[in-house]
């Protein structure tokens, strides 16, 4: 590969898989099975669209599954949302160039749930990084954070530099949790994340949790692994007795002395809600992204949400791919959500859609309400004062317009 | 050339020899979370370093925050003319690596002894990848 016999794209995509597992100590790549990619207009620019249609025009073509995460435009709400028109044209180019080179555009960042499932042991080399402590943690699967280039250099080469969670040694629990707290809300094993994610901001910090009530649902389990890989930029837990490499606590430490036991109970989740400032106290805006939703989590929210509207001057965004938002339609569930005046984007998610920073300002919102402990941590950079709560109080705040 | 005022070793590095003007954050960073990707100034509210433009720094972070989408956010920042010279991390995690190497950044993580110790921001410093070293050149 590394000669050109595979042509440009291949050989350039190796040298910098190389110069990346050479930062690493990596000793040699390891073959991958499937690929996950983050490639949109908003997140990579002008710059990285010029990048990417040179790849096209060298003829790039991905040897392995890949598939792409969230992009920021949904191409039905585009005008509605006052997006730009020249971005949006790029973004359509975007989708082209990937598909030329054997991308699965599914814009999706619940693959996990929606596409593809890697067993105990299978190497895959995934981004978001809610993808990644999915696939790690609850499949014992393996893979690092691979950003949008990086993924696609290890689709097109089909391996990945063995470094970090390919390797045994950084699987293991570094910490213990124990989880007292009754964890009702998706929202809660959220905010648990976010308490366990601020205090340990190391990549490979491994949090092992014990003394669950009761074992989490996959939403519950998406909630907490997102918000430990946003707030941590961790990409593994374990729990004991609920993921694959923890059928006990001993096991997930593997000999691990832990460097710190945390104790998660009701009082503490509560100091997270507290936590939030309530700004202007304007409830203009509600937020369900930062995972896109599966299609339980469509049906629960469609039914807090029947027979209900939207308070006057409040607006409503739900995020969830494309086949979701079909089946949702199918079974009745995006109906109860717009009969009741929200949004439902496919294919997107919140916190990237393109021209938000002007959205924002043109719509006056100032607080951004979510039940997505990661979308609050992550969308400060557009200068949103942000507010989780739980499920059933967002849908509160967005019927009656008061923030709590 | 001059001998160094002080020197901080690091565990790994790669990029080009850059020279350029210290920042020091005693928070982590991301370039999605913290950066307005138009005008290259940290714009998080709270951020420890809210309000500084980041433009042909050398910048210490203790930790990477989050994020995926910094892969590319490097490679768009190198092309407006906002980046930074160096990324200088005192624990970081692959997608700043990927970024920054894709856009031939220089980056390095872990640091002995701490920069705090014998550096403050606004010192001209040096970072070689290949000595893995940090200099202070200046004050």
């Amino acid at each position: 590969m590394i000669d050109g016999r595979h042509g440009e794209a291949v050989r350039d995509a190796i040298r910098y898989q190389v110069q990346v597992g050479e930062f690493w100590g990596a000793e040699r790549f390891v073959p991958i099975t499937n690929a996950h990619m983050m490639g949109d207009i908003e997140v990579m620019g002008d710059a990285g669209f010029g990048w990417l249609r040179g790849a096209c025009e060298r003829r790039a073509r991905c040897a392995i599954p890949i598939t792409t995460n969230a992009r920021c435009i949904d191409f039905a709400f585009a005008d509605r949302l006052g997006q730009d028109a020249g971005e949006a044209a790029k973004e359509r180019d975007i989708v082209r160039f990937l598909r030329e080179m054997n991308v699965a555009t599914t814009d999706t960042c619940i693959n996990y749930q929606t596409i593809y499932q890697p067993h105990l042991g299978e190497h895959v080399a995934w981004g978001d990084t809610g993808t990644v402590i999915y696939a790690n943690s609850v499949f014992g699967a393996r893979s690092n954070f691979e950003s949008g280039p990086a993924a696609f250099a290890a689709a097109l080469t089909g391996r990945t530099p063995e470094y970090g969670f390919h390797l045994e040694e950084h699987r293991k629990g570094t910490l213990v949790v124990r989880l007292e707290a009754r964890l009702d809300d998706p929202a809660d094993w959220g905010a648990a994340g976010k308490i366990v994610g601020e205090r340990h901001q190391n990549y490979f910090a491994v949090p092992v949790f014990t003394g669950m009530r009761r074992a989490p649902c996959a939403d519950e389990l998406k909630h907490l692994g997102a918000a430990l890989a946003s707030y941590g930029s961790m990409a593994m837990f374990h729990m004991v007795g609920v993921t694959p490499e923890a059928p006990s606590l001993e096991r997930a430490l593997g000999g691990n002395r832990p460097i710190d036991e945390i104790v998660i109970d009701d009082a503490a989740i509560e100091r997270v809600y507290a936590g939030y400032g309530l700004g202007d106290r304007s409830a203009s805006l509600v937020v369900f992204s930062g995972p896109q939703l599966s299609l339980l989590e469509m049906k629960a929210l469609g039914e807090m949400f029947r027979g209900r509207k939207l308070h006057t001057g409040t607006q409503v965004f739900v995020t969830t791919s494309h086949g979701v938002k079909s089946a949702a339609r199918e079974l009745g569930y995006l109906g109860d959500l717009e009969a009741a005046g929200a949004t439902v984007l496919e294919g997107v998610c919140f916190y990237i859609l393109q021209n938000l920073s002007k959205m924002r300002l043109q719509n006056g919102w100032t607080n951004m309400i979510s039940n997505s402990a990661k979308i609050v941590n992550i969308i400060g950079a557009h200068r949103f004062n942000t507010i989780l709560r739980r499920t059933r109080d967002c849908v509160e705040i967005a019927c009656t317009g008061k923030l709590q | 050339m001059s001998t160094p005022l002080a020197t901080i070793r690091v565990m790994r590095a790669s990029g080009p020899v850059v020279e350029g003007e210290a920042v020091l954050s005693s928070e982590g960073f991301s370039p999605r979370y913290d950066l307005d990707r138009w005008s290259g100034v940290i714009t998080k509210p709270g951020h420890k370093l809210e309000g500084t433009n980041i433009r042909d720094k050398i910048l210490f972070f203790p930790t990477a925050k989050g994020g995926i989408a910094a892969g590319w956010a490097f490679f768009d920042i190198k092309h407006k003319g906002i980046a930074p010279k160096a990324l200088v991390f005192g624990i970081t995690n692959p997608v700043m690596v990927q970024g920054a190497v894709f856009a031939d950044l220089t980056i390095t993580e872990g640091w002995s002894p701490h920069p705090v110790e014998v550096l403050r921001t606004g010192d001209w410093v040096r970072v070689d990848p290949t000595r893995k070293v940090i200099e202070l050149l200046r004050r």
